[in-house]
């Protein structure tokens, strides 16, 4: 099978154009008779069903939370990229799409990641519109920060809130359709599976989660927008209920997975502290603009903190080592995240990490609070600061904070081609559910943007251009394909609570997690992704023996709900360990560590692995088929990144 | 640390419910008060007891799922969401008497779970501004005074958990419904649809049961992000200049 991208021929700066030129359109008055399912009400969701609506398509809206305005999305705290060059400083459309093409290193697509850079001055717009209050220059126009692996200042926030003010705002969009009833909306409920007939997504099965109900729902077309997996490794930065289930339900169906083993390993987080811990908290990347990153120059200095016989303020300058700063002199503080994050680990592999554990690093803002006065270390950061507070117990105006890398964001997702639509006709992915623009490394700010580029820009284009192809005739619900999916799924329920186990559903998610982290997270090796492909698949077998569900289908049962998330997770940790196995180079997140640079950097395999894996799903306990999608660079050279 | 819990339980919509005592050993300063209660639903498993149902899902604070009303106080005794509450705030040996929120526009759906979709109900009556995707002018084009942009954004922090409601004596919804009002009353984009708005949202709230606001300031005590009562004189003000204006009725 050849996957084609549809990519469209032509320069770069001419593809979206001439696309949405030559796409079709659904005549205005018959856009009322198109139904569109859109799955998600996260960025790329609310900002999907909000502009369907608003063209005069009928949307269903889903989401597991009681509210829309809950999506994941919410927590986003530092930015949003766009390349409004406001700043003057260099800025232009095609220097964001090179640095996101450099910042992935080399593993996505340019006429994607080129459109999304594009449209990103719009977002900026819409958003503004809205009401989003972004923050301000005292001149009254936007003010603007930097972000890791860029050297121009274009990301957009809202103190250290702005994936939840984007959000809300499209939030306000959907609820403004709501209200017209052009969206209906299913809050707690869950999506289940996708009904495929004839080849065609033409439907949902899904489960209220209030009343147990199993229902179906039929439409023209189907949008996942249902964000990324990182939950696979039990603790990650995602909300506690972010999980794969939508996609990989759908990938059953026939959507190929792309690139599962590019995860994105977030080098800010707040540190673990014991074996209760249920979730990481992410300190926004923002704070590298002015903390500082070190540790210890020595390893007895580092025993001597961690036995609490001294205390980082009694560090000595030239004790201190800013090893970001001193092996990346040009960005410092502000590599990738990958890079950050991998050095992290190297400097407490070596003994010196910081905390009790050993593994932390210092963020330090003695400097910045000196040079600007703290008045405005709070002004930028004061939100941030107070969690750190929060949670850990330190006061971070006082003692530097402790970081070190947790799982955030999860680069692979169901493949899409230029229109987003999946290996399933009427079927897409949106957001950070699809596999797109971020290659092996996605970039501070960019996920905000492309789950918006997503649902606001590019989604009303290309749905139209398929739906215009398909008779304006309703989907029939009582087509047998419904009722088979519905009873498959309400089989898989009960299978589950038949099984009156010993073992929590966690139980198995935490050791699944841990498995995860120590053989596919940071750093990767064929003998340890074999160790984790056997782990997996016996721990995978223990967990349809020994799970304990308890109650009934009918009724709010949480574990139930975490019950089949958890059985989707084990089956993709499977393929994210097939994944990293047969990708024999070192990229972006994905790091081998049979294939790095004398000095530690990852090193690329462009003549055997510039491609895309996707997946293709054969059948229960069968290894899946890999099948390749050539990337093809004809506007940026493939160089080893480097940020020294 | 040992504690004492004594959690509201509740079947369902229809059950009467009631309180239940557990003890919760092995608890850790370093626990967030939803991870001690992950380690009771685990043990209550383990027994073959159907766990405690609470909603969350951020655990950061942010996403306003979380509720609970620990020992009489909507988040428990310090100023954050419940999920940010650390077990540090508790001393060995404590009785915590864990309840839903309680208010006759958030019935309770199960345990401590309830259902707010009254606030989901009173942003689609006018909490947004009427403008479709595209078509709009550049970011730039209208500068806003800082402090206005600000001060909407101290409004706009709101994260619609309804623990304002919670706190008043008569469950008024009043903080949360100003917060919106006055995001958007404060900024240009905002002031086409501003008299509307108000009547619309105001007249949802009433709708849906919340009760009347008699200025006691508990909810602005309560609330997590710090939202200031003077939203709702900002509301006022808007809600009666629009009525004698009337452009809805
Ligand atoms: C702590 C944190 C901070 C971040 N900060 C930034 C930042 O500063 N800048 C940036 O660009 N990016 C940031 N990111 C990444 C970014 O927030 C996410 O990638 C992005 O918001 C994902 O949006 P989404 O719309 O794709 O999905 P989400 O927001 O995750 O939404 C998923 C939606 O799908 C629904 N859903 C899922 N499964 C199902 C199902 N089976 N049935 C029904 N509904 C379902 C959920 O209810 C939800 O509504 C951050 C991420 C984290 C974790
Ligand atoms: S769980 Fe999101 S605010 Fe508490």
């Amino acid at each position: 099978m050849i996957l084609d991208s549809k990519i469209p021929a032509g320069p770069l700066a001419e593809k979206w154009t001439k696309h949405k030129f030559s796409s079709k359109l659904v005549n205005p008055a018959n856009k009322r008779k198109y139904d569109v399912i859109v799955v998600g009400t996260g960025l790329a969701g609310a900002s999907a069903a909000a502009s369907l609506a608003e063209l005069g398509y009928n949307v269903k809206a889903f989401c597991f939370q009681d509210s829309p305005r809950r999506a994941h999305s919410i927590a986003a705290q530092g930015g949003i990229n766009a390349a409004k060059n406001y700043q003057n400083d260099g800025d232009s459309i095609y220097r964001l799409f090179y640095d996101t093409i450099k910042g992935g290193d080399y593993r996505a697509r340019e006429g994607n990641v080129y459109r999304l850079a594009e449209v990103s001055v719009k977002i900026i717009d819409q958003c503004v519109a809205q009401g989003v209050p972004f923050a301000r220059e005292y001149g009254g126009l936007l003010a603007n920060r930097s972000f890791g692996g860029a050297q121009v200042s274009r990301t957009f926030y809202a103190r250290g809130q702005t994936g939840q003010q984007l959000l809300l705002g499209a939030y306000s969009a959907l609820s403004r359709q709501v209200a017209n009833g052009k969206v209906k909306l299913f809050p707690r409920t869950e999506m289940m599976d996708v009904v495929v007939i004839d080849g065609q997504a033409k439907g949902i099965v899904t489960r209220n989660l209030i009343t147990g109900a199993v229902e179906t729902h039929a439409a023209h077309a189907v949008l996942l927008c249902t964000g990324g997996y990182g939950n696979v490794f039990f603790l990650s930065t995602n909300a506690m209920g972010s999980n794969v289930t939508a996609a990989w339900r759908a990938h059953k169906r026939g959507a190929f997975f792309a690139n599962p083993c590019f995860t994105q390993i977030h080098p800010t987080c707040i540190p673990v502290s014991g074996d209760h811990q249920s979730k990481l908290t992410l300190m926004s990347e923002s704070l590298r603009n002015d903390g500082r990153v070190w540790v210890p120059a020595t390893v007895e200095i580092a025993e001597k903190l961690r036995k609490g016989q001294i205390k980082a303020n009694d560090i000595k300058e030239e004790d201190r080592d800013y090893f970001l700063e001193r092996k990346y002199p040009s960005f410092g503080n502000l590599v990738p995240r990958d890079v950050a994050s991998r050095n992290a680990k190297y400097v407490c592999d070596e003994g010196r990490g910081v905390n009790e554990t050993g593994e932390a690093v210092f963020l330090d803002f003695r400097d910045a609070i000196k040079r600007d006065t703290r008045k405005i270390i709070e002004q930028k950061y004061g939100n941030l600061f107070d969690m750190y507070k929060q949670i850990t117990g330190e006061d971070p105006y006082e003692n530097p904070m402790m970081i070190y890398p947790a799982v955030h964001y999860t680069m692979g997702g169901l493949w899409v081609d230029y229109n987003l639509m999946t290996t399933v006709p009427g079927l897409y992915a949106l957001g950070e559910a699809n596999f797109s623009e971020h290659g092996a490394n996605r970039l501070g700010a960019s996920a905000l943007m492309q789950g918006l580029a997503d649902g606001y820009f590019v989604i009303p284009y290309t749905v139209g251009d398929y739906l215009a192809q398909l008779a304006p005739t309703k989907v029939d619900e009582n087509h047998p394909e419904f009722a088979r999916a519905k009873e498959e799924v309400k089989q898989g329920i009960e299978r589950l609570l038949k099984i009156n186990g010993s073992k929590p559903v966690d139980y198995f998610h935490k050791r699944l997690g841990k498995i995860m982290w120590d053989k596919c997270g940071m750093a990767r090796t064929e003998i340890g992704l074999k160790e984790a492909k056997a782990e997996i698949q016996a721990l995978k077998k223990e967990f349809w023996s020994n799970v304990k569900v308890m109650g009934t289908n009918e009724e709010l049962n949480q574990t139930l709900e975490k019950a089949n998330r958890v059985a989707d997770f084990l089956e993709l940790g499977e393929l994210m360990v097939d994944d990293a196995l047969n990708r024999n180079e070192s990229c972006g997140g994905h790091f081998r560590e049979e294939y790095q640079t004398p000095d530690g950097e990852a090193l690329r395999d462009d003549e055997n692995f510039a491609y895309v894996a996707a997946w293709k799903y054969l059948g229960e306990g069968q290894d899946e088929e890999l099948v390749k999608e050539e990337l093809v660079f004809e506007n940026v050279k493939l160089t080893q990144r480097s940020y020294k | 640390m040992k504690l004492t819990l004594k959690i509201w339980r509740q079947k369902n919509a229809a059950d009467k419910g009631g309180f239940a005592t557990y003890t919760a050993d092995q608890v850790s300063k370093d626990m967030s008060f939803l991870e001690m209660l992950d380690v009771l639903n685990d043990q209550l498993t383990e027994k073959g007891e159907d766990p405690v149902h609470f909603d969350h899902d951020c655990r950061e604070g942010i996403c306003g799922m979380c509720s609970l009303y620990i020992n009489g106080k909507p988040h428990g005794p310090q100023q954050t969401t419940t999920c940010q509450l650390h077990m540090r705030s508790f001393s060995d040996g404590e009785t915590i008497t864990i309840e839903p929120w309680r208010a006759k526009a958030f019935p309770v759906v199960k345990d401590l779970v309830v259902n707010r979709s009254a606030f989901d109900r009173i942003i689609q009556a006018g909490g947004y501004v009427s403008v479709n995707t595209g078509g709009v002018p550049d970011a730039n084009e209208i500068p806003i005074p800082k402090t206005i942009a600000d001060l909407a954004m101290d409004a706009a922090q709101c994260i619609g958990c309804g623990a304002c409601v919670a706190a008043c004596k008569n469950a008024s919804a009043m903080l949360f419904t100003s917060a919106k009002v006055s995001q958007l009353a404060l900024l240009p984009q905002g002031q086409v649809e501003r008299k509307a708005r108000a009547e619309k949202m105001v007249a949802q709230m009433d709708a849906e049961g919340f009760g009347a606001c008699t200025n006691t300031g508990a909810c602005e005590a309560e609330c997590p992000k710090g939202i200031s009562i003077t939203n709702i004189a900002r509301m006022n003000r808007e809600y009666f200049s629009a009525v004698v204006s009337s452009e809805n009725i």
